[in-house]
């Protein structure tokens, strides 16, 4: 199969986002993939992989150093160009949003290359969202705990039910304009400061 | 009151973004009515990228990368214009403790001299070469930089050949002090805070700085979207009012130590406020005990810092000529001399009754001591502003100059 004669060598300091392209690239046929995690002797492992195409985030701030290095003819003999066409505009600023740039070397036919940018670039906007989703179950997950808290404090202070005391957290909130999660943390922090001994 | 016009804006985490800062964090920006949003970046190839792409309207960046956006020289084509100059000054060349005794061996002293220091580096070089050793290695931290172009200029005077006798190779500025220290690299140009980081960490010594290699020079600018600059100019001309007056209250030594906290904190430099200080007051600690009074090691307001001189983007222009980044035609010339643009900078802040240099360009090293210049009554010094082995440019004999440095290189 034709796409699976692409050295391909993908540089992320993130291993899971790695990972993640990795599996889809050899999903997509291609056995030639390495993953460099660490930028230190990178010149010596590019000559090793001799790449065709080479997939960086964005967020690397080597990427200063790692462009220069592909300029050298020392490090890398063939002439690599930043993206495979350069009036292909869409498909660029698409790279960029995602947070991927992709160098690759001259004289490989365009639409090889293509499809390997469009999966880098959705396999990256696939990990933006699973971080994203990640980071709210992980705050949902702490309001409810902190709401749970809030609720104790009122139940005891105030003799309320659980209900009643949900109930109260919901209105104020609403009054507020805030989050329910919010009006509790700030209760518990109140609650905290005016009797150190209960936490 | 509702902003007049939103502006996205890049930056690097470098001392020199102080003036695109302040103007927000000062309220510089607010005055104007402008919603001014900074943005920090890992890399230059990011900035170029989402300045290309219209990520962001303008940006923090290296003096000469304009150039090589509309030069061609970046991967994706892009028409970027500069209004405004951050400043002057303000880079240092490093060296491992390692190399400074080696220099030091060979003469070089404790005093930032280029010319002494730099004759000690280069038989220091000589002698390495007889001994079989390999070549030192200096980063530098983009290839289209004042860095690279200084460092090469400074070393070529002394009679060493930067392309052949030493390698020279790119390094992020904060990893800069970290990489001296693990012998990665022998020594490195960089803006600060990153040469007192590897002094303070004691992995390092300033062997020279950009003020001494030649003064008053052009550093980091204002590169903006042409296409946004011509279709939103009030925007423009607002954002250059807020930063002349964030460049004006940055140079002011009453503001130092706001200024050097508001830099140190995460979202900016993320590195202690008296780390800062040597930049602002230009008294460096050049490690071994020493410590140096520079005159005009940064200039952020002061002699015309902010005014984007025609003159600067050509000398840049003959140093990308010079290290065999771009063919010297008379294309790339115009190129170059139309990207600088004096004229907005002039027609924005003329209102203000700012003091304006007469011309667009000068002759770069001939003013041996301050000089008054200016227009319309108000008071403007330039000066002085020598190269530190006698060179002169002057734009008009372009083509000579850049013939004289094919001979001697």
């Amino acid at each position: 199969m034709a796409a699976s004669s692409l050295a391909i060598l993908v540089i992320d300091e993130n291993r899971i986002r790695a990972s993640i392209i990795e599996a889809g690239l050899r999903e997509a046929g291609h056995d030639h993939v390495t993953l460099v995690h660490d930028v230190a002797g990178i010149a010596r492992r590019i000559a090793e992989i001799n790449p065709d195409v080479i997939v960086i985030d964005l967020e690397n701030p080597n990427r200063d150093m790692l462009e220069n290095m592909f300029q050298l003819s020392r490090a890398v003999k063939r002439p690599i160009a930043m993206f495979v066409d350069r009036s292909d505009r869409a498909s660029i600023e698409a790279a960029i949003e995602a947070g991927v740039s992709a160098y690759v070397v001259d004289g490989l036919k365009q639409e090889r290359v293509k499809t390997i940018l469009d999966m880098a670039i959705s396999r990256f906007n696939a990990y933006s969202r699973l971080t994203r989703e990640l980071e709210e179950a992980r705050s949902e997950l702490a309001g409810r705990k902190v709401i749970d808290r809030a609720k104790g404090i009122l139940m005891k202070s105030r003799g309320l039910s659980e209900e009643a005391a949900y109930g109260l957290l919901r209105k104020t909130a609403m009054n507020q304009n805030r989050k329910i999660a919010e009006i509790a943390q700030s209760l518990v922090t109140a609650a905290g400061l005016l009797d150190p001994g209960e936490d | 009151m509702p902003s007049a016009h939103h502006i996205d804006a890049g930056f690097m985490p470098l001392f020199d973004s102080a003036v695109l800062v302040a103007a927000r964090e000062i309220g510089f920006a607010q005055r104007e009515g402008i919603e001014l949003v900074l943005h920090r970046e890992t890399s230059w190839a990011n900035i170029r990228d989402r300045i290309a792409i219209g990520h962001f309207h303008l940006s923090h960046m290296l003096g000469p990368m304009p150039l090589a956006c509309n030069l061609g020289l970046s991967p994706i084509p892009s028409d970027t214009i500069v209004p405004f100059s951050l400043g002057l000054g303000g880079n240092c060349v490093t060296v491992s403790n390692a190399i400074w005794k080696g220099m030091a061996a060979h003469g070089a002293e404790a005093d930032l001299d280029a010319e002494r220091n730099g004759a000690a580096l280069r038989d220091l070089i000589a002698e390495r070469k007889r001994s079989g050793l390999d070549p030192l290695r200096f980063a530098v931290v983009h290839p289209h930089s004042g860095h690279n172009y200084e460092l090469r200029y400074w070393l070529a005077a002394c009679g060493v050949d930067p392309s052949r006798d030493i390698d020279i190779v790119i390094v992020p500025p904060p990893f800069m002090p970290d990489a001296l220290a693990a012998g990665r690299i022998d020594g490195y140009c960089a803006g600060e805070p990153w040469n007192s980081a590897a002094v303070a960490a004691g992995s390092g010594r300033i062997a020279t700085v950009k003020a001494a290699i030649w003064r008053t020079s052009p550093e980091k600018v204002i590169g903006a979207r042409r296409a946004w600059a011509e279709a939103e100019p009030e925007a423009l001309s607002a954002l250059l009012r807020a930063l002349h007056h964030a460049a004006r209250w940055c140079q002011d030594p009453g503001n130092r130590s706001e200024l050097a906290a508001l830099m140190a904190q995460p979202a900016f430099l993320g590195r202690p406020a008296e780390l800062q200080m040597p930049i602002l007051t230009g008294r460096l600690d050049l490690g071994g005990g020493t410590s140096r009074l520079v005159e005009d090691f940064f200039l952020p307001f002061d002699k015309a810092a902010n005014f984007p001189w025609k003159s600067h983007a050509l000398w840049f222009y003959t140093q990308m000529v010079r290290w065999g980044q771009v063919e010297h035609s008379a294309a790339n010339v115009a190129i170059a001399r139309d990207c600088y643009r004096p004229d907005l900078y002039r027609s924005a802040l003329k209102p203000l009754g700012v003091a304006m240099p007469g011309a667009n360009a000068k002759v770069e090293g001939a003013l041996k001591m301050a000089t008054p210049v200016g227009s319309a009554g108000a008071s403007l010094v330039l000066g002085p502003d020598g190269f530190f082995d006698g060179g002169i440019f002057d734009p008009d004999q372009l083509d000579g100059y850049i013939a004289a440095q094919r001979t001697s290189d």
